[in-house]
């Protein structure tokens, strides 16, 4: 049965002429035959057949929902009822959450079907998932590189047909970057645009929630669900939402600027000249483009790291060992419950930034990395505000590299840190981000294009992207 | 006290933990009440379950900034909620939500009066908001029990500049506060109960000094009396060191009441490092022009206020004012039956002597005192208008406290209406004369101590309901005339 989205897919779902649950059973049979990729924590099969049941009623009844039937991924930082939620974390690993995260809710409420939970980095620490305590995501278009991170589970689901769409999360770019090494779509969003109840806090207030999909269409389709003011989150925000199914190919010719500070040393060449070559045909067709200045952009990843391992060493503080999760059996009083349970419950990259976080925290050292790291964040900020009072848009590479070979940096934290460099600068900004598959390198990995806009500009990023979409 | 009278003074400064009264904690929806079973007011949020974010409760803001407005302090309408990181078991999130840089309140003050009618400002440094841990509970085993119930109460921290010279002063301070947050009804004040928390910091330093000694800081002192206790205790400890040649060690100390005695708890370089930064879960606190407003005017007449007007409406003595305005319901009740009556001062009186210690007796509140305030204002003015002696009156107000009857009905049916009638009078006072020549012989001959007997025996005749000045005139004239016949 042919469609080109997951709206047209429901249709024919809603008509009768896809079964739901043979549209289920079928993803079930994919992600088993692709276990060795290991997007998956958990897939919840029966639940999934069940559900699928049940929405087909509703569907007979006439009171289905817009998603009704889609299949839908979850990061497992995500918080869903009854549900293991173990961040890819040994000490969360007997978790069960008690509550679901709003945007689960939301995605539920609408009838879709959520089919398991997906491995990421370890608290959504890392740009390659391997540091998960599940093990190596495999990234289905290679399966000795990596697919990226932290959302790496997410995207290979996406990729490697495992489900329709799927949610993760964007800290300094863990939708971004892995949807650009997967070759597929995927958004974060503004910060405040989707609610954070019931997200992991990793760093509060860089965390974003957002969709990986196929096409254009579905990432709209799903951002449009998720989005919204929530009484849960107080840093979420009562902006409208539009309806971005409805900007779709509208083939509105934005003001484009390339911040030259992107295309500087340590960009990979295909990279590099697929997106120029792009800006070219793009000024062909009219697009107005002129190159932009960020000149904070140089500070962007200290700052980062300074002011999310601040945040990340303050919210992983609860994961002690003392009332739920992982609890080391070795001990004899309070400290040492404290001490070796974090020790042997956090991997090697959580335990580095909680240090780091700690000690730019510490009283005489606080002025000089965290407030003034707070200082520049703020002039990172200003920075994009003042590029889009002259552009709609900015381009810029998603990543500095395609896909890296599994190992290939996990022995180098900084090097590993830079892969970020493109990415984190939104999360700093608070701003949405698109990343969108533009070509494939002479090995066959995927590139991608990053389109960046101001607060709450969602609709232009769907807009445009919508251009390059080819399904 | 007298040693360190004249060489050296001490500095204390106090920070006060109060319980607020909301319905629901700081930052959930979970119930504040107290005395649950353990572990059953929680929610994913207190117990700080992974993805859980806080949300502000706006009822205790408003608690807050009343007392911020009681104690004269600005209020900064801009404020930011900053984390205090530390680990223990019952403090689920691993960090406090609290105020650090940017409180609520700052640079306030509050009035006390000493002893010697000295008046003082306390100056205070900051009022801010923040949660409550859980509790520990370590039982006789080895094992440490935890209950969440209280975690997340809201709580303010209400701190003094170092401004109190004495025990005596910290205690009309904490006094003060109490009075104060019950007025505003945004905490119980009960100290023995833990709602209302007190730790101190104190030095000393030789009078005339202007530079501040080392300091420690007290814990665990959880009633008024035992901050006195522990504030002399600790003054003369340290000025004993001094004196001794030590030096002073800046540490933590815990009061413990039984033996009266603090014990180190930390020294300054065990002391935690909190690692403050801003809440990035909660958006800056902002509290406009009409939210101030409002609140504003939420605030009820304050002690002082209500003390002075007292003095002013019911012509009432400094002191009795000072005293039936120390409790709210106490001054309530007062202005209630001082309505209805004819006598201010009286009803003054009755409320003081009569009433208290009856509420003292039966370790009661005014609330669950049984006679109605309009029931006392008769009974006052059966007294101004002559019905009933105060005697009489005293015996009406017991029945009055165990039937709960209309003392004007008591008085009927009891047959308790004073003889005033001069005749009547008279005539008994003549009879008892003539009943006891004995005693009247004695009178003449000089005894006038005797005259005490008759009033006893017209007394005893009438029940006591003889109007008592009018028996004294009658008898002594009627006595005068036997003496001027012979």
């Amino acid at each position: 049965m042919q469609y080109s989205n997951l709206s047209e897919k429901i249709g024919l779902i809603k008509s009768g002429r896809i079964s739901l649950i043979e549209n289920v059973e079928t993803f079930l049979q994919t992600i088993q035959s692709r276990k060795n990729l290991n997007a998956y924590n958990f897939v919840f099969e029966e639940e999934a057949i069940q559900r699928a049941k049940e929405i087909e009623s509703k569907i007979k009844s006439g009171q289905s929902g817009k998603l009704a039937g889609a299949v839908v991924a979850i990061k497992d930082v995500l918080a869903y009822k009854d549900h293991p939620l173990t961040c890819s974390s040994k000490i969360l690993s007997n978790f069960i959450s008690i509550y679901s995260a709003t945007s689960v809710q939301k995605i539920i409420d609408e009838d879709a079907i959520i089919i398991g939970k997906t491995n990421c980095d370890e608290f959504a620490m890392g740009s390659s998932n391997e540091n998960s305590f599940f093990g190596n995501v495999l990234n289905p278009v290679d399966d000795s590189r990596v697919p990226g991170g932290s959302s790496g589970g997410s995207a290979v689901a996406v990729a490697a047909n495992l489900c329709d769409v799927s949610l993760g999360t964007d800290t300094g770019g863990s939708i971004r970057q892995p949807a650009a090494f997967c070759g597929i779509f995927g958004l974060k969003p503004t910060y405040g645009r989707v609610s954070r109840y019931g997200l992991t806090a990793f760093a509060s207030s860089f965390d974003t929630i957002g969709p990986f999909a196929k096409n254009v269409h579905d990432l709209a389709l799903v951002l449009n669900v998720i989005s919204g003011k929530d009484e849960k989150d107080s840093t979420s925000v009562n902006q409208n939402v539009p309806d971005l199914i409805s900007v779709l190919n509208n083939q509105k010719k934005y003001k484009i600027g390339i911040p030259k500070e992107y295309f500087a040393e340590g960009l990979d060449v295909e990279i590099k000249n697929s997106i120029l070559n792009i800006v070219e045909k793009l000024k062909a067709e009219g697009f107005q483009i002129e190159e932009v200045s960020l000149p904070m952009t140089e500070y962007t990843i200290a700052t980062y790291y300074i002011l999310i391992t601040a945040e990340a060493s303050s919210n992983l503080a609860r994961y002690d060992g003392a009332r739920y999760g992982y609890r080391s059996d070795n001990y004899s009083n309070l400290e040492e419950m404290y001490i070796n349970s974090r020790t042997e419950g956090f991997g090697t990259e959580v335990k580095r930034r909680i240090m780091l976080g700690t000690y730019v925290l510490s009283s005489g050292y606080y002025d000089a990395y965290y407030r003034k790291a707070q200082k520049v964040r703020r002039l990172i900020k200003e920075d994009f505000d003042k590029v889009f009072q002259q552009v709609d848009l900015l381009i810029t590479p998603t990543t500095p590299t395609t896909a890296f070979k599994i190992g290939e940096k996990s022995d180098n934290p900084l090097e590993m840190y830079l892969s970020d460099i493109y990415t984190t600068s939104a999360n700093l900004a608070g701003i949405p981000g698109i990343n969108i598959p533009i070509a494939k390198n002479s090995n066959g990995l995927p590139i991608g294009m990053q389109v960046l806009a101001k607060q709450f500009d969602e609709e232009k990023l769907i807009s445009f992207a919508s251009r390059f979409d080819k399904t | 006290m007298s040693k360190f009278n004249q060489k050296y003074e001490p500095v204390i400064g106090l920070e006060v933990h109060a319980q607020l009264l909301t319905e629901t904690k700081l930052f959930c929806g979970c119930s504040t009440k107290f005395g649950n079973k353990p572990n059953t007011n929680v929610c994913p949020v207190c117990l700080g379950h992974p993805g859980v974010l806080p949300v502000l409760n706006k009822r205790a803001v408003e608690f807050a900034v009343m007392m911020g407005i009681a104690t004269n302090c600005n209020i900064n309408r801009h404020s930011i909620f900053a984390r205090k990181n530390y680990f223990y078991p019952d403090l689920p999130k691993g960090y406090q939500i609290s105020q650090y840089e940017e409180p609520l309140c700052e640079n306030g003050f509050l009035k006390i009066t000493t002893k010697d009618g000295v008046q003082k400002n306390i100056r205070i440094k900051r009022i801010h908001l923040e949660e409550d841990a859980g509790k520990s509970i370590h039982d006789k085993s080895d094992t440490t029990l935890i209950d969440v119930n209280r975690c997340g109460v809201p709580l303010i921290e209400i701190v003094t500049e170092p401004d109190i010279s004495s025990p005596e002063e910290a205690y009309l301070y904490l006094t003060k506060i109490k009075q104060i947050v019950q007025y505003l009804e945004i905490c119980d004040g009960n100290m023995e109960e833990g709602s209302l928390r007190c730790d101190a910091n104190i030095s000393v330093r030789l009078k005339g000094d202007n530079n501040l000694g080392v300091k420690t800081e007290i814990k665990n002192m959880n009633s008024f009396r035992n901050v006195e206790k522990a504030l002399e205790y600790e003054i003369s400890r340290q000025i004993d060191a001094l004196e001794d040649g030590e030096e002073i060690i800046q540490q933590t100390l815990l009061w413990n009441a039984d033996l009266e005695h603090a014990y180190p708890m930390r020294t300054k370089e065990e002391e935690h490092d909190y690692r403050y930064f801003p809440d990035p879960d909660l958006i800056p606190l902002f509290i406009n022009d009409e939210w101030y407003n409002k609140i504003n005017h939420s605030i009820p007449e304050l002690p002082d206020a209500r003390s002075n007007r007292f003095i002013e409406s019911y012509s009432l003595p400094k002191y009795d004012a000072e005293i039936l305005t120390q409790e709210k319901d106490i001054a309530e009740y007062y202005e209630m039956v001082a309505k209805n009556s004819r006598d201010y001062k009286s009803a003054s009186n009755w409320i003081m002597v009569d009433v208290m210690s009856v509420l003292n007796s039966k370790n009661i509140s005014i609330k669950e005192f049984t006679i109605q305030p309009e029931n006392l204002s008769k009974l006052i003015n059966l007294i101004s208008d002559g019905v009933i002696s105060s005697k009489i009156a005293k015996e009406v107000f017991q029945i009055m406290l165990e039937s709960n009857q209309d003392p004007e009905i008591i008085v009927k049916e009891k047959n308790l209406i004073q003889i005033s009638d001069e005749k009547t009078i008279l005539e008994i006072v003549k009879k008892v004369i003539e009943k006891n020549p004995d005693q009247l012989n004695e009178y003449l001959s000089g005894k006038e101590k005797v005259v005490g007997f008759f009033v006893g025996q017209i007394m005893k005749l009438t029940q006591g309901k003889a109007n008592p000045q009018m028996v004294n005139k009658i008898l002594i004239e009627e006595l005068n005339n036997k003496k001027n016949k012979i």
